[in-house]
């Protein structure tokens, strides 16, 4: 589904090379839940943005169902991740003089869905997060919660089969990370494919595998390896409660 | 959700921040407005004053004295009466009437005066119509004052006062002046012995202060007959555009009848043409001040709203945005504030000429509906040309950057 090749980003800072990715390879099957844990600095956004078409390589590619994104125009980028893209950030970035319906609408407007059935989508997408009765709020009227939960149902929009999350836990409170973990992992259930950069070890456990990043290499691969019954427990934990 | 919602919503989110920016353009709009309704209305009440002076163009006989211009078609020499037909016949612009005189002292009731050879419109215009052309095709106006509001159109017998023709005269019929009738006293329906012939006084023209109110105007095809004189005239009078004469009429007249002298009331038309550049150049220093405080100041307000939103247009390009509808959501607002700015800018300006106007000029001031094309017209223009290249940057800017920005 995602793949990327010998990709390598780099940047010119004050004279001086600085790598961000560092001749990473990866290949995302369709409906994994991949997270990529690192250090500040590591290249971890920078990949996630790379993997979404938002940050060009310095060398390599990305694939995306077999289409090398960087071999496309800024627009049908755009286009391409319009439709296949879902994105969440730490910071939610929701336009703060909209509703939060509104928002929701915004890439339902962006890939032409006339208004009753961008206001459709929008209303059964805030019932799903749980904001039915918050359609007409903006976002300084909501708790911190409830604006990532709005980001949430504004990434499914337009039904992305591609999830990319930005530390999508980092602004909030544990039982809040929690809720929208869980709710990742419910997407990813549904067949989509989940990217989750994260700092949090625990949200990084909830994927299916982790990928660690060092300097802008990929450390480690692989499967989860749950060192103790307490971790495996936590896991069991978070699964039931957010399925609850 | 609709672009137009996303550039209104954010509009009024951050309607404080717009507001210098708007409102340097609405008073720079508002301002050219008061000053093109004045101006308009101040040049027709000008132009309306020039035209009841009478003619602003003599053509006579080249050895004829100008010492006084209101007696100078007075004299001894004459000109041909085919100079008429000269003139009806060129191409020449700007001529808006033309009145041929033949002019001798008379003796009546024991009374000198002056009687002058008129030719009547309606001559004019059989022999514009024989001729197949003439000045009666061509559009007039510019020296025959429109309407001004609140001042009633002249009765047909001040016609002749102030355009210098009049429509009808009979070869039987005379128009005497206001002195001369109050010396000869006669009045309207009197009749008149003239070089032995009997006239009816069909009119006596009101009080103008020049010497046509010693006068008596009779046709003048019928003074050349009574005096033997065959088809000549003393002079032409012409009321001339005053825009036409600035621009060389008399030059043009001269090369059409080399035999002639065309002199004319340059003072007047100086003023009329003075007045004219002044307020022009007024209206272009507006509108110069309005491009350069006005353009800067929403250009300003551009660079400031896409700085400010730079996170928000990152977002949109990363849920799937091109660069063409970021640079038409600058553009449409920027098409917003113009149409506004334009739309407010001609109502408060025509509100301010209407109230200025009679106190400033002095002229009466109507509501002008074609300045609100021509306010939209800039006002959008300038807005759309200042918030351009603001607009370019936010379309141009690296989504993934801005993300990283907190």
């Amino acid at each position: 589904m995602l793949k990327m090749e010998a990709a390598g980003k780099f940047y010119n800072h004050r004279q001086q090379i600085i790598t961000a990715l560092n001749d990473v390879t990866l290949d995302i099957p369709k409906g994994d839940f991949i997270s990529i844990v690192g250090p500040s600095g590591s290249g971890k956004s920078t990949l996630l943005m790379t993997l979404g078409g938002m940050l060009s390589l310095s060398k390599g590619r990305v694939l995306l169902d077999g289409q090398s994104l960087y071999d496309l125009s800024p627009d049908k980028r755009a286009r391409l991740r319009r439709k296949k893209i879902g994105f969440v950030f730490q910071t939610f970035n929701l336009v703060p003089y909209l509703t939060a319906a509104e928002n929701v609408q915004i890439p339902l407007f962006l890939a032409g869905k006339d208004e009753s059935a961008q206001k459709q989508r929008a209303t059964d997408l805030l019932a799903r997060v749980g904001l039915s009765d918050r359609l007409d709020h903006k976002p300084s009227e909501l708790s911190v919660g409830q604006q990532q939960r709005v980001a949430l149902a504004r990434m499914l929009a337009n039904n992305p089969p591609v999830v990319l999350a930005d530390e999508p836990t980092g602004n909030l409170d544990p039982e809040t990370s929690q809720q929208v973990i869980a709710f990742l992992d419910e997407i990813n259930k549904e067949g989509r494919t989940v990217v989750m950069v994260t700092h949090d070890p625990q949200a990084a456990l909830m994927a299916k595998r982790t990928l660690s990043l060092v300097d802008g290499r990929v450390f480690s691969d692989g499967h989860h390896h749950l060192a103790t019954s307490d971790e495996a427990q936590t896991q069991k934990d978070w699964r039931q409660g957010l399925s609850g | 959700m609709r672009l137009r919602t996303l550039v209104w919503r954010e509009i009024f989110e951050r309607k404080n921040q717009l507001t210098t920016g708007f409102l340097a353009i609405l008073l720079g709009i508002t301002v050219i407005v008061s000053i093109k309704n004045i101006t308009f209305y101040s040049e027709k009440a000008v132009m309306r004053e020039l035209d009841a002076l009478g003619a602003n163009v003599l053509i006579l006989p080249k050895s004829a004295s100008v010492q006084d211009y209101y007696t100078a078609d007075f004299n001894a020499e004459e000109i041909p009466e085919e100079y008429v037909m000269r003139l009806v016949m060129s191409d020449i612009q700007g001529l808006d009437n033309l009145s041929p005189k033949l002019s001798l002292p008379v003796k009546v009731r024991n009374q000198n005066v002056t009687l002058t050879g008129i030719l009547p419109k309606d001559e004019f215009q059989a022999k514009a119509a024989w001729a197949g052309a003439g000045i009666f095709s061509r559009p007039q106006g510019c020296g025959v004052v429109v309407d001004i509001p609140g001042e009633a159109p002249p009765s047909p017998r001040e016609t002749l006062v102030r355009n210098r023709v009049i429509e009808t005269l009979a070869s039987n019929e005379v128009l005497v002046g206001a002195d001369a009738a109050t010396s000869l006293g006669t009045k309207e329906g009197d009749k008149l012995n003239l070089l032995g012939e009997k006239f009816d006084v069909i009119a006596v023209l009101p009080q103008t202060g020049t010497v046509d109110d010693s006068r008596i105007f009779a046709h003048l095809h019928t003074v050349q007959e009574l005096t033997g004189k065959g088809s000549v005239i003393n002079a032409i009078e012409v009321v001339g555009c005053c825009s036409e004469i600035s621009g060389g009429l008399v030059q043009k007249i001269n090369r059409l009848l080399p035999d002639a002298k065309v002199v004319t009331i340059t003072q007047i038309v100086n003023t009329q043409i003075r007045m004219n550049q002044m307020m022009s150049r007024l209206s272009l220093a507006f509108l110069l001040i309005i491009i350069l405080v006005g353009g800067a100041s929403i250009a300003n307000y551009m660079y400031a709203n896409v700085f400010e939103r730079r996170r928000e247009i990152g977002t949109l390009m990363a849920l799937g945005a091109g660069s063409s509808l970021v640079l038409r959501i600058f553009m449409f607002k920027a098409l917003l504030l113009g149409l506004a700015a334009g739309i407010g800018g001609y109502i408060v300006g025509t509100v301010l000429a209407l109230t200025l106007g009679p106190r400033l000029a002095g002229v009466p001031v109507l509501p002008m509906p074609e300045l609100v094309v021509w306010a939209i017209g800039i006002s959008v223009a300038l807005t759309l040309a200042a918030s351009y290249l603001p607009a370019r940057r936010a379309a141009r800017l690296d989504p993934f950057t801005t993300l990283q920005e907190v």
